[in-house]
């Protein structure tokens, strides 16, 4: 199974660096950029059938090492039931 | 019935009365949040300010005193050095990246708001021992957060100080000094602000950032659940602060500006109340001007937030067009937020309409001082009448080894090289020697600095223990070359409102000030951090003092920790070798308990001692000279030995000689003897540097290359995991 | 013959590589980001920093500042251009140089001496040096790590556009000498003519005696004199 983790700012939490890509795209003349939102993703491929399962085990990675709840919200998402491999 | 509003902000049922007081009526909800955050212990001083004044803050270099963005003194050539010491540490608990992260953030922008470009920052970080998984992650968290600001904003981070000891387990220190240099005429101080005078607020966009922060974190202890106040932590962004120095700089250079605030706790309310009240003048201040990053924020959240990189220019309205321009060209938001009237009212409008009306010195003044009781506590005459007999040791070789092995005392390489220490090509003598030594280009100076702290003497004796240290950093700027020329202390203790620690707190004062006024050096800034305690008990008293020398002239070749070699002789001087093993390392590798009273310093022999080592550092022939501290001479030799790449063999017999933390001693190491030694106080020879062996007389052998291992291991290996 | 020391918001380096060119007999000067016309200059130096906060990638925004249309330009008419660390960076953004740094191997930043071997004296950067000399020369970064793809980094080490390598102090090049986990210690590189060049330490740093070591100065006399030559 396949399961895709975003990991993005809480709102709320200043982040310079989605400010500074911001006005970077727009002085490259893309003025219809408004505002960007920066994050992380990570794939995970885990040995387990129960999607579930899957996701509870994913939550507690979240919250014990991948995202840092001070600053941070997640998503999870399966991707794939199976893993071609 | 619900709990009333002023209490929840953490103001007292008497504040709340003096402020209706004050203005004749119940406040505003603006008005309330902006009295509770400046009269909060963090931004008012209420219990230390009673006390303060036995600190002496006053001689001919001294420009600038306590109580101001940061401490300012005259080194000549037209040259001023800025100095000042602020903690961050409640925040770095809950965030260690970012609580790091800001507070170099905060104090960078203090020095810039002297007109100061920030040329070097130390810090000085404590935690519980590494051992312990969550220690380790504070530890790394707070380094990285040190480094990731630091190298960023580029600002070189020059030394520090590091300390593992429990009662920091749920309360870490992380203190951070910052020093800048400026030409007297770009000193701004912001007495001069005429009625009309427009404010300009600079920097980033506004936010929720620290919404009662300084009431809510600095103030208050951990009750252990931290869940409700981690909405307050926030986050730096360097690239914003270095574009923001360099505006701000160019302002000061092309005198575009009459004053200069940073904007930190209690964000615009304080800025604009203290610009106003230090010219004597009033401030109206319009909230629709100020750019924020965030939807619906009221009036009580404007004045407050405190959102990383802002500045406060107070600005003469003919040179506003020009000051917008310089902000523009780098990229720094700028906003007319205010304007300075006659009086002395803050008067502060949303639409139009007032939000807010004070008198404008009331907030940062006119909070209520707190007398409040002292008592020694229980365990002081217990622990002074106490004599741990401390046993000699079976292996002196492995008790060195321990020492070394330490992590306060191993090697701090694993630390420095994480920061750029070498930025601005002023880095003589770089961390890892007991002081940095910078030069001042454009001059033939150089400016020493060292902190230093030692909890566990002053957890035993908070008077003598603050003393020693006061002489502790005066001579490690000594040993550098260095005349010790001003202090700046950064006060960081327990819960006030408990007796003991006002005790603790009243006589670390006494100390501080005895020893500075013994020594002649005055006190130009200073911070207190309360509160550093949790259900499970206070931290020890941890006054950390940061120490600036100035070496006039440079000496020509400063000594160096790795400038020994083989054949040079040793020499001990200043103080006796007492036993002295009250708090020392030595007791903590025997697994003793924490008792005894240390000596207190002397001073004679103490200013004999920095001026002598002075002159040995500033003769050209000694390579070498080295202040002892944590595991006496032993430590202070291997140390030498170690950076140095050979041995030693010392004509010790006693261990106590060799492990006594007696104070006002230190070690040279000459190339040539100097003609005359004997009569510099206390000196005596007594070994010789070669070999690759540590010799300490018939006490032990350790082989140099175990003893380079364990030291260079101390903190990487426990950080492994190992 | 006049120097173009380019400053980008969140560079902070420049007023160090100012004083260490003053140093050796040149006239720098310092020219903003923005700045789009340097005809007056010789040659151009991209000093260390953070450019753009190093934001994004590193060197990602500040390849496309106004600036950087005329050292393109520079470099394509052959002038010496030289990028240290940040201006490495930056250079390889732009195409200017092969390859691309990315993080240390050991994930936190490096402040210390090292030490890199020359390997070629083909260089804008290196002319002046002696082939295998060693110099003892700072590194200070976090993305020091040189890499490139296969083919890349095999036409590089064929074409000689290698220019230093990290090593021991007695030369010896290997993985304990390799402080930051660069493909093939790689310290430097030029690109195919020899006139853009690029470094991860800084030379500037190492050039006077109380700062502990003067190596970095051949490098900065090789720029220089490729100056007059150009």
């Amino acid at each position: 199974m396949r399961l895709r983790i975003e990991i993005t700012r809480r709102p709320g939490i200043a982040d310079p660096e989605a400010v500074t890509v911001t006005r970077a795209l727009r002085e490259l003349g893309f003025d219809m950029v408004v505002a960007v939102g920066m994050g992380r993703f990570l794939l995970i491929d885990v040995d387990e059938a129960d999607p579930e399962a899957a996701r509870a085990a994913a939550d507690r990675m979240c919250r014990q090492l991948l995202a840092n709840p001070v600053l941070e919200d997640y998503s999870i998402e399966v991707v794939a039931e199976e893993v071609a491999g | 019935m619900a709990e009333p509003q002023h209490r929840l902000l953490g103001m007292t049922d008497g504040e709340y009365k003096g402020v209706i007081g004050l203005l004749g009526r119940e406040p505003t909800d603006a008005e309330l949040m902006t009295y509770s955050l400046m009269w909060s212990e963090h931004c008012s001083y209420k219990t230390s300010r009673p006390h303060l004044g036995v600190l002496p803050t006053e001689n001919p270099r001294v420009v600038v005193g306590p109580g101001t963005g940061a401490g300012v003194v005259d080194i000549g050539d037209g040259v001023l050095v800025a100095l000042r010491i602020e903690s961050h540490n409640h925040p770095s608990f809950v965030e260690p990246y970012q609580g790091a992260a800001t507070g170099v953030g905060g104090i960078i922008r203090d020095i810039l708001s002297m007109g100061a470009r920030p040329i070097a920052l130390w810090n000085q970080i404590r935690f519980g021992d590494l051992d312990n998984a969550h220690n380790r992650y504070l530890f790394g968290g707070v380094v990285a957060g040190i480094a990731g600001y630091g190298n960023a904003v580029g600002v070189p981070t020059v030394g520090g100080e590091i300390a593992f000891e429990p009662c920091f387990d749920a309360n870490p220190l992380i203190n951070v000094m910052c020093l800048g240099i400026l030409r007297a005429e770009d000193l701004v101080l912001g007495y001069n602000v005429e009625e009309g005078a427009v404010a300009v607020l600079l920097g980033a966009p506004s936010g929720r950032d620290g919404i009662g922060g300084a009431s809510t974190l600095a103030s208050a202890s951990f009750s252990g659940d931290d869940q409700e106040k981690r909405p307050s932590v926030q986050v730096g962004d360097p690239f914003a602060a270095k574009k923001m120095i360099e505006a701000c700089l160019e302002l000061c250079e092309r005198k575009l500006l009459v004053g200069l605030q940073d904007l930190g706790a209690a964000g615009v309310s304080c800025a604009t109340s203290e610009s106003a009240a230090r010219a004597g003048k009033g401030i109206d201040v319009n909230l629709d001007a100020m750019p924020r990053r965030e939807e619906g924020m009221t009036p009580p959240e404007l004045l407050v937030s405190e959102s990383q990189e802002r500045m406060l220019a107070l600005v003469d309205p003919k040179d506003l067009p020009a000051v917008l321009e310089v902000a523009e060209r780098w990229e720094t938001q700028a906003a007319v937020l205010g304007t300075i009237t006659s009086g002395d009212t803050m008067r502060v409008f949303e639409n139009g309409e007032i939000v807010a009306e004070m008198p404008a010195g009331s907030l940062a003044d006119g909070a209520p001082l707190y007398e409040r009781p002292a008592e020694k506590p229980g365990y002081i005459d217990e622990t002074w009448a106490d004599d741990p007999e401390l046993p000699a040791p079976a292996d002196a070789g492995r008790v060195l080894l321990d020492l070394l092995d330490l992590a306060d005392l191993g090697d701090p390489s694993w630390v420095y090289e994480q920061y750029d220490h070498m930025l601005f090509l002023n880095t003589i003598v770089a961390p890892g020697n007991d002081g940095a030594l910078l030069r001042v280009r454009g001059t033939n100076k150089s400016l020493a600095v060292s902190s230093d702290g030692d909890s566990r003497r002053c957890y035993l004796d908070p008077r003598r223990g603050a003393g020693r240290l006061v002489y502790e950093s005066a001579l490690n700027v000594a040993v550098a070359g260095a005349e010790p020329i001003a202090i700046v202390d950064n006060l960081n203790f327990g819960d006030p409102e408990h007796p003991e620690v006002m005790w603790q707190f009243i006589e670390t004062l006494g100390g501080l000030a005895e020893a500075c006024e013994a020594l002649g050096i005055p006190v130009i800034g200073g911070n207190v951090s309360f509160y550093n305690s949790t259900a499970g008990g206070h931290i020890q008293p941890t006054p950390v003092v940061g120490m600036l020398g100035l070496a006039d002239p440079t000496p020509p070749r400063p000594p160096r920790l790795d400038a020994g070699a083989e054949g040079m002789e040793l020499w001990l001087l200043g103080g006796d070798d007492t036993p002295d093993f009250a708090a020392g390392a030595y007791a903590k590798v025997c697994g003793a308990a924490l008792s005894g009273r240390p000596l207190a310093a002397d001073p004679e022999v103490g200013r004999a001692a920095v001026q002598a080592a002075r002159d040995i550092a500033c003769g050209g022939e000694a390579a070498v000279v080295h202040d002892l501290s944590e595991g006496g001479l032993a430590v202070a030799v291997a140390e030498i030995c170690i950076k140095s790449g050979v041995g030693a063999r010392l004509d010790v017999d006693d261990w106590r000689a060799v492990f006594t933390e007696a104070p006002h001693r230190f070690v040279a190491a000459f190339r040539s003897v100097p003609e005359g030694i004997k009569k510099t106080v206390g000196a005596r020879r007594i070994g010789v540097l070669g070999g690759d062996m540590i010799e300490m007389g018939h006490l032990a052998v350790v082989p140099l290359a175990e003893a380079a291992t364990v030291w260079r291991e101390a903190i990487g290996r426990r950080m492994r995991g190992a | 013959m006049n120097i173009a020391v380019v400053v980008f918001p969140g560079s902070n380096c420049e007023h160090d590589v100012v004083h260490a060119l003053r140093g050796v007999g040149s006239n720098p000067k310092l020219v903003w980001h923005r700045d789009d016309d340097l005809s007056a200059f010789d040659a151009a130096v991209l000093p260390g920093g953070f450019a753009h906060g190093d934001y994004l990638r590193v060197g990602a925004i500040a390849r496309f500042s106004p600036v950087m249309a005329e050292i393109e330009a520079m470099a394509a008419a052959g002038k010496p251009v030289l990028g240290i660390c940040n201006g490495l960076q930056i250079l390889c953004e732009a195409g200017l140089l092969p390859g691309a740094l990315v993080g240390n191997r050991d994930l936190s930043f490096i402040c210390r001496f090292v030490h890199v071997k020359v390997e070629s004296t083909k260089s804008s950067l290196t002319a002046a040096a002696t082939k295998g000399r060693v110099l003892r020369i700072p590194l200070n970064s976090y993305q020091g790590s040189y890499t490139a793809q296969a083919d890349v980094l095999a036409e590089v080490e064929a074409n000689g556009q290698v220019i230093l390598r990290y090593c021991g102090p007695d030369g010896t090049v290997d993985d304990n000498n390799n402080p930051n986990g660069s493909a093939n210690g790689i310290a430097g590189v030029s690109n195919a003519a020899g006139n853009v060049v690029g470094l991860m330490p800084h030379p500037e740093r190492a050039s006077e005696p109380i700062l502990g070591s003067t190596d970095g100065k051949v490098l900065l006399e090789s720029f220089v004199s490729a100056l007059a030559e150009a």
